[in-house]
């Protein structure tokens, strides 16, 4: 067998139309011979074709098809149309395409542009209104779930809570701190930069207790546990749904809002404040140092100066906000879990949802309490 | 059982293959030859690293020890263009399919065609139609994405683009589980005629006792690290060892052989 590159040359002696196919008629030879061929087929409508195989060195499935092609290309070929001269196994492989000639869509088959667009705008209103619909439910079941443990502690898993306080709590306290150490240093530098072109270095302190205390304690403490814990609800539950875990819960007379729920929403209200409380002071103590190393305001005069300015009203202002976040973000966290339907792909899309759902709420709900606030004049 | 018979080519050959996750030893001293054109089916208990084996041929799990060669080359000694070389004449498929989920079946399919040969758009199609068509899918599945097909549908879609590059060898990993028994023997029937017409070499795992007795050729058996019988069905069903004994001796063998028979 030589490795002659594929050919094909047309006789037409003997007023029969002859197709001779010579070579390596194998796919990866074929590509350059794709486009002479069907012109040949476009040429040679409704005539007689025979095909000659004898000078076919090789041949796949790629190469049968396209002869088998070339033969069929016209419901109208006469009988006289044959094969001849092919070796058995190139007999059996002619054969084998002959069955599976029908071409097929590559693309999903789309319908009208316009169409598709306002489709996907009416699917897109209808979902977010669903959305809300089912995320208020499954509020209203959380609430209702967490009312009948407290009629009936026995119910709680504490086991199960306690779990959840560590991991989403406890652990978070190192990068919390360092966050918000960090951010609490960064809001001084910037604070003592502008204020001392007004001479009014000391009022970096107040600078530091208010945002801190009031905003970027809390806010910061839940992105965090937003991106670290609320995206590990979704997973967790997700892949339980995934396994038909929950299925499984249910029949076996488990509630899953009381056995996977709860504890969470539970762990993450109780820690988050916690987590708010470290932030607070660590923010705090990273301006004091700041304001030490940068503007030689000594720790002793910041903390005299703190205790005049800054009123406990600050502080509790911040730390109110805590357990809503962290409800919002158990809430949603395990929402969205119990969303996921099927495949890993749900998954992932359930847990960026969370995320980004959770950190949208808690920052509307931030702005609320703002507003709310400034009318009481808290 | 493995007597040497020169007129076969062996394009498989693996010679004292041990396997380990940690230390934990699946294969130890294991030797299996596949021949050109045959359909092997392994078979073994869950857990016995059937799935493993075939990982540690087609290049997935590198062995501890060993020698694993396909087409005489050793995969995991050979350099980039001979590993590419090998890829492209065999196919895989595996046991959910593992379509890629971005793409539609028929874009699965040309997935290999666009990357290792330079063919034209129009013929890539046209290939992928056919093999679609081959692999026993509607003619409207090629526009379909995986998620949009049943178990039995993803198990063939998978079979087409595991024959897009026309591979000489094909390996199946329990190519019919899952499937309900007409969609298995439909898969067992176009398993043996694509061998046949194509001179397809089948590597199966297997645990489909009427997979084994409609489609191979010879049966390997994995137990004790290793293979304890490998030869045509007949043969290896009369070794004496508890295992096989209770595997094709069991009620489920019994009858599948009686549906042989019938």
């Amino acid at each position: 067998m030589t490795d002659s590159a594929a050919q094909f040359e047309i006789d037409m002696s003997g007023g029969v139309l002859k197709l001779i196919p010579r070579g390596d008629w194998r796919a990866r030879y074929l590509g350059k011979l794709d486009d002479a061929l069907r012109d040949f087929a476009d040429d040679s409508v409704g005539r007689d074709l025979v095909i000659d195989m004898g000078a076919v060195d090789r041949l796949d499935t790629v190469g049968a098809m396209m002869l088998q092609r070339t033969m069929h290309s016209c419901s109208d070929r006469g009988s006289a149309s044959t094969f001849v001269h092919a070796a058995s196994a190139h007999e059996a492989l002619l054969k084998q395409v002959e069955a599976h000639l029908e071409p097929c869509h590559v693309e999903p088959v789309h319908g009208n542009p316009f169409v598709a667009v306002v489709n996907r705008l009416g699917e897109g209103v209808i979902d977010t209104y669903n959305a809300a619909i089912e995320l208020l439910s499954f509020i209203g079941l959380t609430l209702a779930t967490a009312a009948r443990v407290v009629s009936r502690p026995e119910k709680m898993r504490w086991a199960a809570t306690v779990h959840h306080m560590e991991e989403a709590g406890l652990n978070a306290v190192p990068i919390v701190g360092l966050m918000s150490f960090l951010i609490g240093a960064v809001v001084a530098f910037m604070g003592a930069k502008i204020l001392r072109m007004f001479n009014a270095d000391i009022f970096t302190v107040e600078l530091v207790g208010i945002s801190v205390l009031r905003e970027f304690g809390v806010l910061l403490s839940a992105i965090l546990i937003a991106g670290r814990s609320g995206s590990a609800f979704t997973a967790q539950i997700g892949s339980m749904k995934i396994r038909e875990e929950i299925d499984a819960m249910r029949v076996l007379g488990l509630d899953p809002m009381e056995v996977l729920v709860l504890p969470r929403v539970i762990a993450l209200v109780i820690m988050l404040p916690v987590l708010a409380f470290i932030a607070a002071m660590l923010g705090i103590i990273g301006g004091g140092l700041v304001a030490w190393l940068a503007m030689d305001i000594s720790p002793a005069l910041f903390m005299v100066r703190f205790q005049e300015t800054i009123v406990m009203n600050h502080f509790w202002a911040g730390l109110i906000k805590a357990p809503f976040f962290a409800f919002v973000i158990a809430v949603i966290g395990c929402f969205q879990g119990m969303k996921v339907e099927g495949s890993a792909e749900s998954l992932g899309r359930h847990t960026t949802l969370s995320v980004v759902q959770a950190l949208f709420l808690a920052i509307v709900i931030d702005a609320f309490f703002a507003m709310f606030f400034l009318e009481i004049d808290f | 059982m493995t007597e040497a018979n020169n007129t076969d080519r062996r394009v498989i050959e693996v010679e004292g293959l041990k396997t380990q996750f940690g230390d934990f030893v699946v294969h130890e001293n294991l030797d299996l030859e596949v021949r050109a054109g045959e359909i092997l089916g392994v078979v073994g208990g869950s857990g016995t690293g059937k799935s493993v084996l075939m990982r540690a041929i087609i290049g997935l799990k590198p062995p501890s020890a060993g020698t694993v060669k396909v087409f005489g080359e050793d995969y995991y000694e050979a350099d980039d263009d001979t590993r590419q070389a090998i890829e492209q004449r065999w196919g895989v498929l595996f046991q959910g399919g593992a379509l890629f989920s971005s793409m539609t079946v028929a874009q699965n399919v040309m997935a290999p065609i666009r990357e290792h040969l330079k063919l034209p758009e129009e013929l890539a199609r046209d290939i992928a139609a056919l093999k679609i068509s081959m692999s026993g899918l509607p003619e409207d599945a090629g526009s379909k994405y995986p998620s949009e097909l049943s178990g039995g549908m993803r198990k063939r879609a998978g079979l087409a683009r595991a024959l897009a590059l026309d591979p000489e060898i094909v390996f199946l990993d329990e190519p019919t589980a899952g499937l309900d028994p007409i969609g298995a023997a439909k898969f067992d029937d176009l398993i043996v005629n694509l061998k046949e017409s194509l001179g397809l070499t089948v590597f199966m795992v297997t645990h489909d006792l009427d997979t084994l007795h409609a489609t191979c050729d010879r049966v390997a058996v994995l137990a004790e690290k290793r293979v304890i019988a490998c030869g045509p069905l007949d043969e290896v069903r009369r070794t004496d060892h508890p295992w096989i004994q209770e595997y094709f001796s069991g009620p489920r063998g019994r009858a599948a052989l009686a549906a042989k028979a019938s």
